[in-house]
């Protein structure tokens, strides 16, 4: 695909793709009208295929209008029928790109491709559908062109730095909160029966939906981390995924704004915690079929703590080694949280850690760092305490250096601006996370 | 937090304050308000007694006196907020520093701004004023400076674009 090209169409297939989910989900809905029988009539069939038909209509003309090309430094795609759309998407603002297949895509051999954009021009780009392997061609090219180089002809083999057993998945789902949320539905729905017989059934149907969306919760996870497998390739971090929709994403090197670490309570006894990484880029609320559309990506969804450590090491190679607790006095304006608390920095990283139940440690590249706060409330003020905020362009970790004493924040407050220009105006080139 | 607010030992800083004309525009917000609320209770009680409806002149007089208690109060923070309103240009990055209950201290470095918006409400309008946001790729950022004259607004805007755009730093 030379960049001076002509234009190109999306597959073929894609309208019947999309009009197929469309489908699927009006077939559940109409699933419960057609089965009484009595009420639907020939008119009522007939309606619901004329609609069918129009829908693919619809989906067709679309796919008619819809041309896309790299040109340049930008990948530009033209749709709209009526209302002509011209998008231009410049590639050296890419923060990752997904290959996406969900489950009918996958009969069909096919992939979209999603690009997540930073910048002022923040949004997504999204090419559904091309075939499997044009859509691998297309994201090494675009990714080639973002860095600036020649797309190479074979690439070097990435290397797998994690891969994460199915039994360990569901162990982690199954002391994960749907789970809590279940069990203690069904402690309310015994003690209710116990108490009342009659009302079970009202008691019953109420927390159908309850159950409903803990099992969507669950199915959602399992489908996002099934047999998900972290590598390392010369353009970045790749992470694979998925049960029924499969997601390939990669993170260009340069492109983490921030590392965080959770160890949800539950999962202490085993030494399980989950490592993510945040990107930048607009939040997006994708629809229901959508496979989960968070900048925030779990990179190791459950691992035991060397996993999270060698992973951290290829994503950040300088993490600041020791960290210093905050003054006593913190305990008495953050009970809960003041044995969690605790943070450190080198000359190109910060590292914090807080959290109530579950512990929070959060890595912060001094690089990425968009700005500074320095922020004392009335409580705060009383106990000679301040707060730092370093703000990052992820939407997720949220890097806050809780908790200290006044004049200390003060003064590392100016040495962290110092650090944050320095290492601005000489970036390393180790690791996943420094450009 | 409320000394002078050397944060490098080395530089002298300036600090620049909102125009005066913003203490007396949140004054006139803050009295209007009050001034509305009060009018509306005595609007009440005066249709209560011309309609001859049972109105108790006591708690009229008790919530005429509570409004205007709470508009002095609510002045006088509001005046503390305007004061301890301030910024500070430095070399590489902007300072700024808001507050009363809890104070804020926010430093930007130039070639992280994203864009800045300069806004005028109706009423900043009328007194000739205008606030300046300074964006970043950050969300949480939220560095804003309100009641600057118009022409200090425009100077700053200026000012800021130059130097983000010459130190501007890759996402």
């Amino acid at each position: 695909m030379d960049p001076a090209a002509t234009w190109h169409r999306l597959h073929p297939l894609s309208p019947v793709i999309r009009a197929g989910r469309v489908f699927i989900g009006a077939a559940l809905v109409f699933a419960g009208t057609l089965l009484p029988g009595s009420n639907s009539t020939h008119s009522g069939a007939i309606t619901r295929v004329v609609i069918g038909v129009v829908v693919i209509a619809f989906g067709m003309v679309s796919w008619l209008v819809t041309r896309w090309r790299v040109e340049g430094k930008d990948l530009r795609i033209e749709t709209g029928l009526i209302r002509r759309s011209s998008l231009r998407f410049p590639l050296p603002q890419i923060q990752a790109i997904d290959v996406v297949r969900p489950v009918l895509a996958r009969m069909f051999g096919l992939a979209e491709l999603r690009l997540r954009m930073g910048g002022a021009t923040a949004g997504s780009a999204r090419l559904a559908y091309l075939t499997a392997s044009h859509a691998d061609t297309v994201r090494a090219q675009l990714l080639a062109l973002a860095r600036g180089v020649q797309p190479e002809a074979d690439e070097s083999p990435e290397r797998v730095l994690v891969r994460l057993p199915t039994g360990r998945l569901i162990g982690s789902l199954v002391l994960g909160s749907p789970t809590v949320t279940v069990l203690v539905m069904a402690g309310a729905i015994a003690s209710a029966t116990a108490l009342s017989p009659r009302a079970t059934v009202g008691i019953l149907s109420s927390t159908f939906a309850i159950a409903i969306g803990a099992i969507t919760v669950f199915w959602r996870r399992l489908n996002g981390a099934y047999n998900l497998t972290v590598a390392e390739a010369h353009d970045g971090l790749r992470v694979r995924s998925g049960l029924l929709d499969t997601t390939a994403e990669t993170i260009p090197s340069g492109r983490v704004q921030a590392v965080r670490m959770v160890e949800p309570l539950l999962w202490r006894p085993l030494g399980w915690c989950r490592l993510e990484v945040d990107v930048a880029g607009r939040q997006h609320r994708g629809g229901e079929n959508n496979p989960e559309r968070r900048q925030l990506r779990a990179v190791l969804p459950v691992g035991s703590h060397q996993e999270a450590e060698s992973l951290l090491a290829r994503i950040l190679p300088d993490a600041p080694r020791e960290r210093t607790r905050p003054p006593s006095r913190a305990l008495w304006k953050a009970p809960l949280r003041y044995h969690n608390l605790s943070w450190g920095h080198n000359e190109r990283c910060a590292v914090t850690t807080t959290g109530r139940l579950a512990r929070i440690t959060s890595w912060v590249p001094l690089t990425k760092v968009q700005s500074l706060r320095l922020v004392q409330g009335p409580a705060q003020r009383a106990l000679r305490l301040a707060t730092i905020y370093l703000d990052t362009a992820g939407h997720s970790v949220h890097a806050a250096i809780r908790d200290r004493d006044a004049s200390e924040a003060r003064e590392q407050l100016g040495e962290l601006t110092v650090l944050c220009r320095a290492a601005r105006a000489a970036p390393s080139s180790k690791g996943v996370a420094n450009a | 937090m409320r000394d002078t607010g050397t944060t490098s030992a080395e530089q002298e800083e300036v600090w620049l304050r909102p125009s005066p004309r913003l203490g007396i525009m949140r004054r006139v917000e803050v009295f209007g308000v009050t001034g509305l609320a009060v009018a509306i209770v005595l609007m009440v009680n005066a249709v209560g007694l011309l309609a001859g409806a049972p109105v108790n002149l006591g708690t009229a007089v008790l919530l005429i006196v509570g409004i205007a208690l709470a508009g002095f109060l609510i002045d006088r923070w509001a005046q503390r907020r305007v004061s301890a309103w301030a910024y500070c240009e430095r070399e590489d990055d902007l300072l700024v520093r808001r507050g009363v209950l809890v104070s804020r201290l926010s430093v930007i470095p130039y070639g992280r701004m994203q864009f800045i918006d300069v806004v005028a409400g109706p009423i900043e309008r009328a007194f000739s004023l205008a606030t300046v946001r300074m964006h970043t790729a950050a969300a949480s950022s939220d560095a804003r400076i309100p009641g600057l004259a118009q022409t200090e607004a425009a100077r700053l805007r200026d000012h800021l674009a130059q130097l983000g755009e010459a130190r501007a730093a890759g996402l």
